[in-house]
This record gives C-alpha cells, sequence and structure tokens, in this order.
C-alpha cells in the first residue's frame, strides 16, 4: 500500500513541473505503459489473498484514476498554452480596410414613383401604364382638346410624323383614355410615366415624369379630391399638417379645374414644406370633363370623379433638396451617389416612406 | 394680360386695397403672376420738409437737418447743400431708394459721427435737370400739402400680370376683369359711359362679306373718319401704353390698341384713301401674296379670311393688317374695322403662315359677338376727341345672327360635383353679376350665356363658374376611402421594381436618360431595328427615339470618364422604341460596367472586369426574380456591337425563341468609335418583355420542400475535350444521365497547353450524387461513375484523363 501511494506522490509532485507534451506522454507510459509501474501493480492483484485483495485494487483504482486525471488536466493545460501562443503571433491589424463592396443606387425619380405608389396603394389605387408613343387622339382629342383648341400651343409637342398625328405624350393623361376605354367602371389608377415636351432649360427639360390620377365612380365629387390630395401631400412630405390652397385653373379635360398650392418657407437657405406664407404651385387636378367621359364610353350622368396630375421630378426636387431639374437627367456619378437611395430602402407602409 | 390698379378701376367701383383685389384674382381662377412696379423705386423718393438745420459739430460744411417726411417723427439727414435750410421743401430718399443718376443704393451711414438716414436729393441726382448746386427746391404753392407724398406720381402705379387660361377670352381685356371681380363681391362694375359724337356723314366705302364656304368672318362693322390729325399720343395715353409695356406708335394706333385692351375688342384702323374703292371680306386664293405690317411678305393658301380691296389683299382677317393700307402720322382719313372672325379660321390661317398677334391671339379663344359697335364708338370718340375728323354711321355687314345660347342647369348639379350646397338666390346673383341672364324654373334655370363667354357650351361650365366665384375654400375636405378594386401592381409591374433592385444590389447606379438620342450613335446600337425620327427635335444631336439603352449609357459613361472615374457600373431600366406606333416599345434593362475590380486593394489583387462579371450579374438577377437556373440556356449569339467572341444570350430555356438578356464585352471598335478610354467595357442587357410571367407561385414552391438525408458522395472527372465543346453541354449530358442521383455539377478547372494535344481541352468537373432513398454503396457509385465516363465520352468526344 505504502509503495503504491509513494508512486502516486513522486508522480504527482513531477506532473506540476513545467513539462512539454512529450515529457507527460512518457510519464503516462512509465506509470501505464505495458510495463508501466502501475500496470505492474494491476498484474500482481491475483496473487493476492482474497480479503487484501479487494480492498487493494479499490487502492489502487483510485490511485490509477487521480493520476490520470491529473495527466489529462495537464495535457489540456499544455495545450491551451501552446494555443494561446500560437495565437499571439497570429494578431492581424484589423484597422486595414475590409474587403472591397459595391453598394448601387437607385435613382430619385424611381423612389420617388415608389414612394408614390405605396401611399396610393394605401387608399385603394393601383397603378397603370401606358406607351411613351401616342396618337394625337389619345393624348389630345379624346382628353377635350381637339385641334383647334389654343390649349395645344401650351404643350410643346414632339411629333413623328409630319401629319402630327403620331408624338410623344405630352402628359401621362392618355393612359386615363386608354384605362377607361378598356375597362368598366369604378375605375381608381394612378399612371406615373415618362413626359415629352420640346423645352428645355433650367427649370424645364424635354423629358420628365409625372403621375396620373383618376378616380370616378358613382359619387364621387371636389370633396374627394380635395380629401385624396391632402392625405397624399402630407404622406409625401411626411408632415402631420400641411398648407394647401385650391385655385380655379383651366384644362381642357377637367371641369371644375384646379391647381394646388402648398405653403412654404425659406428657412437656413432651405426650403420647409407645409408651413410658411409663400405658396408653391405642384399640381393640378379637377373633375373629369363630361366630354372626356363620353369619348371613353362611360355614362357621365351615372358616373363622375376626379383627376390629377402632379410632376414627379419636382415633388422629389421639394423633398430632397434638389435644386436643378436637368440634373435628374445628366448621369452625374457624383450626384448619383449622392441623391441615389439604397436598393433595400423600399418605402412601404409599415417601414415608413423614407428613412 | 397685364393692366394697373388704376386702369381696373376706371371700370370697378370698389374700396379694396390692392392686395385684396390680388388675392380675390387669385382666388378667381385669374392667377397673378406678378404685381410690382414697372418703373424700379422711383416711390422712395417723398415731398419734404427741412424742419430744422443745425451745423455739423465736424465738418463746416455739412448741415444736420431735421426733415419732416410726412410720419410722427422727423428722420435726421446730413446734407452738405448750401440751401440745406429751415422750411425748405425738397424731395428726400430713404434709405434703400436707388439714385437714378449714378445707380447708387443709399443706407444708413454714419457722415463724420453723425447718422444720416437717407439723403435729400438735388435735381441732377434725379435726372431732372443738370442742376446740381444744391438740393431741389420745390415752390411752396404747390407742394407744402404734399409732404410725405411720392415725389414721382406718374410712375407708382404697379401693374397687374395675370396668366389668363385659355378658356378665359373675356379677361384679355381689363373690363372682364373687373366683371369677374365684381360678381366675386369685390366691387361694382361701373357702366360704360360714352359720349354722343355725331354721325351725320354715311361711310361712303362699300363692305361685302362673300359667301365663301366655311368664310372666317361672320361681322365686318366699320366707321370712316375724315379729316383726322394724327399725331403723338397725350400723356395719359402714352402712360397707360407704357405702363404695359408696350411702346406707343401715334394717337391712332395707340387707341385701337387701348381698346383692345379695354375691351378685348380688337380693331383695325385703314388709310382709308389707300383702299381701292371698296373692301371684300372674301377667302384667299392660292399663291395671292401680300406684304403685312410685320414687313413680311406672305404667300396665301386657299381659303383663309381675307379684307381685300379691288387691287387685292389688305390683310388677313382678324390677325395681321396690310403695309400697304397702313396709317402713317400723315394720314387724313380713316376707316376702322371692328369685325368678328372666327376661332377656327383664325387657328388654321396663323397655323399654316405660322404667325402670332395679338388680334390672333385674341380671335382665336372667341371674341365678344356684341362688342363691335361698342368698340367703334369707344375708339371714334377717342380718335375725334384727339385727332379731330369726322365720324361716319356705322355699317355693319353681318352674315350670322350669333344668338345668345341657352343652357338648361339642374341646380342641383352644383353639389353633386361640388360636395357643398349654395342657396339658389346667390347662385342666381352669381350668374347674372356675371352677365347671365337666368330665369327659374322650379329646380332648373334657364340660362342666357353672355356672348363674351364663349368657352361656356354645357351645364358642368355653370358649375365651375358657380364655385369659382363663391371660392373653392368652401369645398369639404373628404377622408379618403381605402377600397381597393384592384391590386396595387400586376405581375409584370412587380417584376420591374423587383429587377430594378435586384440590378441596383449589384452596385449598378441607376440612372435615367432621354428617351431620345443621337442617331449617329444610336446607329451603332440599333442593330435591324428602324430608325425613329423626331420631326421637330429639342436639338439636333437628340434626333431619333433610342433603338437602345446603350445609346445613353455610353454616352454618359464617357462623361464620366472625362470626369476622371474609372469604375463605373451604371444601368437604366425603361423604353426602346421599334417603331413609330404607340406601344411598339420594349422595356428593357441596360447596364454597363467599366475598369477594374479591386483596384488598389491591399489584399486582393485588381483585375480587369469581363464577361464573366456581367454573366453573373444576369443570371443572379433572372434567379433572384424567381426563374430556374437549371433550365436556363446560353448561346453565343450577340448583337453586333458585343465583343463576337466574348458576349452571349440567356434563354430562359433552351426551346424559347427570344433571348431574355446579352451580356458581354462591349466591342472594341465601339469604344474607339465612341471615343471611350477605359481598361475594360461590359454590359448587359434584360428584355423585360420577354420574360414570362412565373406561373409557380412562391406559396406553391415553399410547400413542396423536399430533402434528402442520406450520405452524398463527390466524384472529380477530368475530360479532354475539343476546343469548341461548350461545357453547357458537358453539364447537360451529365445532368441527363439520372436526374434522381446527380445532384449538382461544378466546372472546377479548365486547361490548356502542356500535356494536352493541340485543339484540345481539359474540363475538370466536379460531380455530387446522392439518393433520396437509401445511402448509396460504392457498388451504385461505381456504376453510376462509369456511366458519367462513358456517356460524356459518347456523346461529345471527350476523352477521360487518366
Amino acid at each position: 500500500m505504502s509503495d503504491i501511494k509513494k508512486i502516486k506522490d513522486e508522480y504527482l509532485n513531477k506532473l506540476e513541473n513545467d513539462l512539454n507534451i512529450e515529457s507527460v506522454n512518457q510519464i503516462k507510459t512509465q506509470l501505464f505503459g505495458k510495463n508501466g509501474q502501475i500496470s505492474n501493480f494491476f498484474k500482481t492483484l491475483g496473487s493476492l489473498p482474497t480479503d487484501e485483495r479487494k480492498k487493494f485494487a479499490s487502492d489502487l483504482n483510485s490511485i490509477k484514476n487521480e493520476l490520470q486525471d491529473k495527466i489529462d488536466s495537464k495535457l489540456q493545460e499544455i495545450e491551451t498554452k501552446e494555443i494561446n501562443s500560437k495565437l499571439e503571433n497570429e494578431k492581424v491589424d484589423v484597422t486595414l480596410p475590409e474587403r472591397e463592396f459595391s453598394r448601387g443606387k437607385i435613382h430619385p425619380v424611381s423612389q420617388v414613383i415608389d414612394e408614390i405608389s405605396s401611399i396610393f396603394s394605401e387608399i385603394g389605387f393601383s397603378v397603370e401604364e401606358g406607351p411613351d408613343i401616342e396618337n394625337e387622339h389619345y393624348n389630345f382629342t379624346a382628353l377635350n382638346t381637339p385641334d383647334n383648341h389654343p390649349a395645344r400651343d401650351m404643350h410643346d409637342t414632339f411629333y413623328l410624323d409630319n401629319n402630327k398625328e403620331l408624338l410623344l405624350r405630352t402628359h401621362t393623361s392618355p393612359v386615363q383614355v386608354r384605362t377607361m376605354l378598356n375597362g368598366k367602371p369604378p375605375f381608381k389608377i394612378i399612371a406615373p410615366g415618362r413626359t415629352y415636351r420640346s423645352d428645355s432649360d433650367q427649370t424645364h427639360s424635354p423629358m420628365f415624369h409625372q403621375v396620373e390620377g383618376l378616380h370616378i365612380d358613382k359619387d364621387i365629387n371636389m370633396g374627394n379630391l380635395k380629401g385624396c390630395l391632402n392625405y397624399f401631400i402630407k404622406s409625401f412630405f411626411e408632415v402631420d399638417k400641411i398648407k394647401m390652397r385650391f385655385r380655379p385653373s383651366h384644362f381642357p379635360f377637367t371641369e371644375p379645374s384646379a391647381e394646388v398650392d402648398i405653403g412654404y418657407e425659406i428657412k437656413d437657405g432651405k426650403i420647409v414644406i407645409g408651413e410658411g406664407d409663400k405658396w408653391l404651385e405642384i399640381l393640378g387636378c379637377g373633375m373629369v370633363h363630361p366630354n372626356v367621359l363620353k369619348n371613353v364610353k362611360v355614362n357621365p350622368d351615372k358616373y363622375q370623379g376626379y383627376a390629377f396630375g402632379i410632376g414627379i421630378d419636382r415633388l422629389g426636387m421639394l423633398k430632397y433638396g434638389i435644386n436643378d431639374l436637368r440634373a435628374f437627367f445628366e448621369t452625374d456619378y457624383r450626384w448619383l451617389n449622392h441623391f441615389g437611395f439604397d436598393p433595400l430602402d423600399v418605402p412601404s407602409n409599415y417601414r415608413g416612406l423614407s428613412r | 394680360m397685364k393692366f394697373t390698379i388704376g386702369w381696373l378701376k376706371e371700370h370697378l367701383d370698389t374700396q379694396k386695397k390692392d392686395n385684396e383685389l390680388i388675392e380675390k384674382l387669385t382666388d378667381i381662377g385669374l392667377e397673378v403672376e406678378s404685381f410690382e412696379n414697372q418703373s424700379s423705386g422711383l416711390d422712395s423718393f417723398k415731398v419734404a420738409k427741412i424742419i430744422n438745420a443745425e451745423q455739423h459739430p465736424n465738418a463746416d460744411r455739412l448741415r444736420i437737418c431735421d426733415v419732416d417726411i410726412g410720419l410722427d417723427n422727423t428722420v435726421k439727414v446730413v446734407c452738405g447743400a448750401p440751401n440745406a435750410k429751415k422750411d425748405l421743401l425738397t424731395i428726400y430718399a430713404g434709405p434703400g431708394s436707388i439714385i437714378p443718376k449714378n445707380n447708387m443704393k443709399l443706407s444708413v451711414s454714419k457722415i463724420r459721427g453723425v447718422t444720416s438716414y437717407g439723403m435729400l436729393c438735388s435735381e441732377s441726382e434725379l435726372n431732372l435737370s443738370n442742376e446740381s448746386e444744391g438740393i431741389t427746391e420745390l415752390r411752396t404753392s404747390k407742394y407744402s400739402d404734399k409732404i410725405g407724398k411720392n415725389f414721382f406720381k406718374s410712375n407708382t402705379e404697379k401693374v397687374v400680370d395675370l396668366s389668363i387660361t385659355p378658356n378665359r377670352p373675356d379677361c384679355l381685356g381689363v373690363r372682364g376683369i373687373a366683371r369677374d371681380l365684381a360678381a366675386a363681391g369685390a366691387g361694382k362694375l361701373k357702366k360704360i359711359s360714352l359720349k354722343n359724337i355725331k354721325k351725320n356723314e354715311s361711310q361712303k366705302i362699300k363692305v361685302s362679306i362673300t359667301k365663301d364656304k366655311n368664310q372666317g368672318c361672320t361681322i365686318f362693322g366699320s366707321c370712316l373718319i375724315e379729316g383726322v390729325t394724327n399725331k403723338e399720343s397725350p400723356q395719359w395715353l402714352k402712360e397707360k401704353i407704357i405702363s404695359l409695356g408696350q411702346k406707343p406708335i401715334s394717337a391712332i394706333v395707340d387707341i385701337t390698341n387701348y381698346v383692345m385692351l379695354d375691351l378685348n375688342r380688337p380693331l383695325h384702323a385703314y388709310d382709308a384713301d389707300k383702299i381701292d374703292k371698296e373692301i371684300i371680306v372674301r377667302n384667299s386664293k392660292m399663291g395671292e401674296t401680300f406684304e403685312a405690317l410685320d414687313t413680311k411678305e406672305y404667300k396665301l393658301g386657299d381659303d383663309m379670311c381675307v379684307i381685300s380691296d379691288k387691287s387685292g389683299v389688305l390683310g388677313l382677317g382678324g390677325i395681321i393688317g396690310g403695309a400697304r393700307s397702313g396709317t402713317e402720322i400723315n394720314t387724313k382719313n380713316i376707316l376702322l374695322e371692328s369685325a368678328y372672325f372666327t376661332p377656327r379660321s383664325i387657328r388654321k390661317t396663323s397655323k399654316l403662315l405660322n404667325i402670332d398677334t395679338d388680334a390672333k391671339f385674341r380671335f382665336e379663344r372667341g371674341i365678344d359677338t356684341q362688342s363691335i359697335k361698342l368698340g367703334l364708338s369707344k375708339a371714334a370718340e377717342l380718335i375725334s376727341e384727339i385727332c379731330g375728323g369726322k365720324v361716319s354711321n356705322f355699317d355693319i355687314q353681318q352674315t350670322d345672327k350669333h344668338e345668345k345660347n341657352k343652357i338648361k342647369f339642374n341646380i342641383s348639379l352644383f353639389e353633386k360635383i361640388t360636395g357643398f350646397k349654395v342657396n339658389d338666390s346667390e347662385i342666381i346673383k352669381i350668374l347674372t353679376d356675371l352677365g347671365f341672364e337666368v330665369s327659374k324654373k322650379n329646380l332648373e334655370l334657364d340660362l342666357k350665356i353672355p356672348t363674351w363667354r364663349p368657352d361656356i357650351t354645357q351645364p358642368i361650365d355653370i358649375v365651375e363658374e358657380i364655385v369659382r366665384i363663391k371660392g373653392y375654400e368652401n369645398i369639404e375636405t373628404l377622408q379618403p376611402e381605402k377600397t381597393k378594386i384592384k391590386d396595387t401592381l400586376n405581375a409584370q409591374q412587380k417584376l420591374f421594381h423587383f429587377l430594378q433592385r435586384s440590378v441596383a444590389s449589384k452596385g449598378y447606379f441607376e440612372t435615367i436618360t432621354w428617351s431620345f438620342t443621337d442617331s449617329k450613335i444610336n446607329k451603332i446600337f440599333k442593330e435591324n431595328l428602324k430608325e425613329i425620327k423626331i420631326v421637330n427635335p429639342i436639338s439636333s444631336d437628340l434626333d431619333v427615339l433610342r433603338n437602345s439603352i446603350f445609346t445613353n449609357l455610353t454616352f454618359y459613361l464617357k462623361k464620366n470618364l472625362d470626369r476622371g472615374f474609372k469604375d463605373i457600373s451604371l444601368f437604366e431600366i425603361g423604353p426602346i422604341f421599334k417603331g413609330s406606333q404607340p406601344g411598339e416599345q420594349l422595356t428593357v434593362i441596360g447596364a454597363i460596367k467599366s475598369g477594374k475590380i479591386s483596384r488598389l486593394n491591399w489584399n486582393e489583387k485588381d483585375r480587369i472586369v469581363d464577361v464573366f462579371d456581367v454573366k453573373k450579374d444576369v443570371i443572379q438577377t433572372l434567379v433572384e426574380a424567381g426563374y430556374d437556373r437549371q433550365s436556363f440556356f446560353v448561346r453565343d449569339k450577340s448583337p453586333s456591337y458585343y465583343h463576337p467572341g466574348k458576349s452571349g444570350s440567356v434563354y430562359l430555356d433552351k426551346d424559347e425563341i427570344d433571348p431574355v438578356a446579352y451580356f458581354g464585352e462591349i466591342h472594341p471598335n465601339i469604344l474607339k468609335k465612341l471615343d471611350i478610354k477605359t481598361e475594360g467595357l461590359v454590359g448587359f442587357e434584360i428584355y423585360m418583355d420577354y420574360l414570362r410571367e412565373n406561373k409557380i407561385k412562391l406559396k406553391d414552391l415553399k410547400t413542396n420542400f423536399e430533402y434528402s438525408d442520406y450520405q452524398k458522395s463527390e466524384r472529380d472527372f477530368a475530360f479532354v475535350v475539343d476546343k469548341n465543346v461548350k461545357a453547357q453541354d458537358l453539364i447537360e449530358i451529365i445532368s441527363s444521365i439520372d436526374k434522381s442521383l446527380i445532384r449538382t455539377i461544378k466546372i472546377f478547372d479548365i486547361y490548356e497547353g502542356e500535356n494536352i494535344p493541340e485543339g484540345k481541352k481539359s474540363i475538370a468537373i466536379n460531380v455530387t450524387i446522392q439518393s433520396s432513398e437509401k445511402t448509396l454503396e460504392e457498388s451504385d457509385l461505381e456504376k453510376i461513375n462509369k456511366l458519367i465516363i462513358s456517356t460524356v465520352e459518347t456523346k461529345s468526344g471527350a476523352k477521360i484523363r487518366s
């Protein structure tokens, strides 16, 4: 008994020293190898008298376990030490730049179209589209603007033939005509898209974007029009209050017609929408003219409703503080990078229109 | 339309302040563009009186004057004039004034330690005379009760500029504006007072209107005034003309212009002695010519309405007069014309001849058919007053009665359209004030339309009249209803928005460029599409509709390269055009990428962009949009603007006719032609219209979740094949061997060169094999292994590399 206790103490002592893996393994062999000291004691068990054997076996086992545990923990300790010292040598400068990533951008006009669609979707409008090339009938005549109407002069039209039959649409209103001709009332649509007028200076560009709105049902009146636009403008500019003014105006395809101004002020050189004593014209609207309804085979005695047209680029300029309309279409990489939106910023009702 | 408030008040009896009138105009649909002084800032010069003048403590020659400028307190002005003394009446200019002589702007300033608020002016400083010795001395008798009043009177009136919509010709005259304001409660419309001038003579020049088809003239009124002395207009008339920014010419011309601006009644004055015998209003004949007042010679077509005499055309009725019969300063006898021309004829003729005049603008919109006599009377009165002369009787030739139009108006329509109610009596008052003759029958109004309102033809027009006069602010704001008739976006629109953001998320900047482009650039990209010319382009380098998005993208890429950018990724999603009919367009995504990947990066080696960059972007975008990569088929055909060896087209399926996308390097010749300097340029196009709608919805896809837990095995193969054998074909051969076992096929190496025969290449392929029924045994794997090798060898002529 005292022999094995001696061995135990001796080896436990040895294992306290600063050892490497090889020397621990060596100790392991000396104890538990084929001719290891502990192994040899186990071999002697059979020759002991029965009464002693039991006790000795039990002592031997507990010593064996104790040594085994010590060896395991020693090995563990050494391994940890080795890993730690290895990691110490592997340290990199994490302040070096990350791998290159590229980030794309969504054009502000596209973003604004998505914002507009999201807002109108909330109040039940769906999106319709129409061709960029129109014939004179859809762009003018069907919209109560016959050939001899002076209002045609207000649109500087691009023509594609000498008979002035084919043209680039001057507004998105022909989508109204196409939608109503192809369906049955009620209609509740918006139609965003490219529009064209041969006009080019700081505030006009030969191509720009409009969104047309149309709501036709049995009892849609000017109060609904006001409510719809009030809701839209407030949502779009993300303000609680908006100063809005409806002014009588004239468009051949609506009657009564109105232009809508919103209040604004200049604060620190920036335009602030909603308050203030200045007025800014932002859209034209009105009740769809009975002649237009007749032209698209909708009975004006049964159905009525409103239409509106808003300049999309202009809205974007106001909301995001863009000064120059022409810059929208000049593809300056710096401009696109600055005014563009992250593609993951999809305007939606539940996440909000914009960050 | 320009006018002054003073002029307006000749027709409108009102107590309203200027700004109230201005606001009212906007409220009733007469949009005020501007309201400002025609002359700049002359109303800041006031009549003033020096109350006290003291010596300046620090300067011998200066005095400190206490000046009464009509306010509660006097102001202190430091003045160097020797004549600045107590009780002198003079002219004071406050801070902010601009001195006419030198355009200096005054500000409050310290002069030798004493603050001076403005200055006292000399006549020379005000350009009144050359007198610069001392300040202006005003006569006490004339100015003592005018202290604080503006010194310059005639120029102080502000000019209103209205933007009149095309439906309101009546408001192209000051009187029409006054009438609208009166109806809106801003005052009372004054009666027109006409002096009774003696008209003893008969109108000696015979006038006739021919019965031509589509005769553009239906009334021709005239009056002969003999023995006039044409001269410069009197001051009041000149000032009126000048205040609107026009130039006075001579009394007779100014008077006709004045009547036109006042009553929207265009007139024309002929030199009666230059008329050959008689006036014939007729249709022109092809080839007739005449010289107009604008000194241009016009060649007429058939059926244009002309005023002529025995010798030929005198003028284009309602558009422009002729040089031959124009009045001059020595004109003795004049014939005044006051006529009605139909808008249709005016518009047709002026468009054909491309003439735009004030008269044309007015007749085109519709002139009051009952203003013929009023116009003649008013002008004759003024002419005889200013130029003398004997006025003849009026001769009125008329081929159409022009009776007043009638409308039956159901009062309930108003509330139905506007959503609010107005009393019947108020409705009747508004309409009466606007000039309607109204009689009420139960719930209906019988209306006779005033002849100056050609725009009013149906009940809805009446609704507009009432609501605009009553005020749009009375319309209620109703909460929008949320009921939806159909989905916000259809499948194609959803796809559009998805693809747009999908491409952007791969690092491309979205741009929007014109739908038109330079035909020279377009030729490079148009392939076999038709060139679509714009008849009236904004400039010669934007003369065609684009046949490809690459036209503008490459143009702007070059601009950005020239700005010093190198690694540029741009895309646009929008229309390209196939023909000039509505609908002959396709929606295309075009994207380009230039320069290098990982330029100047510390841990990755840079490389020039290549065909596989854009192929990845195309394929990934399509896969993200829900199309199955396994069925894609790529061919090496592509439009000629791509590098023939480094480009391709993508089909959703092997059997599809139209490719949904092209990708590749841009042809080097094009870079040369467009002078684009970059290390590499690649691009892709996705044709949205050829992307069929995905029939399998996400909800169906998701419910069908199948997977295998049995062990996978991987096997590598290296085949030596002819150089022109396509990887896609090998993959297809392998994948069709056993679709239930072969899960993925990856090409991990392509090798040509040493150990590989000339004209051959080695393709290394990794195949993953897994069953969804059992764990495969070595023998199963061996079997499929052999099958792969033998099938590839027979079908492609490949040899397995040992």
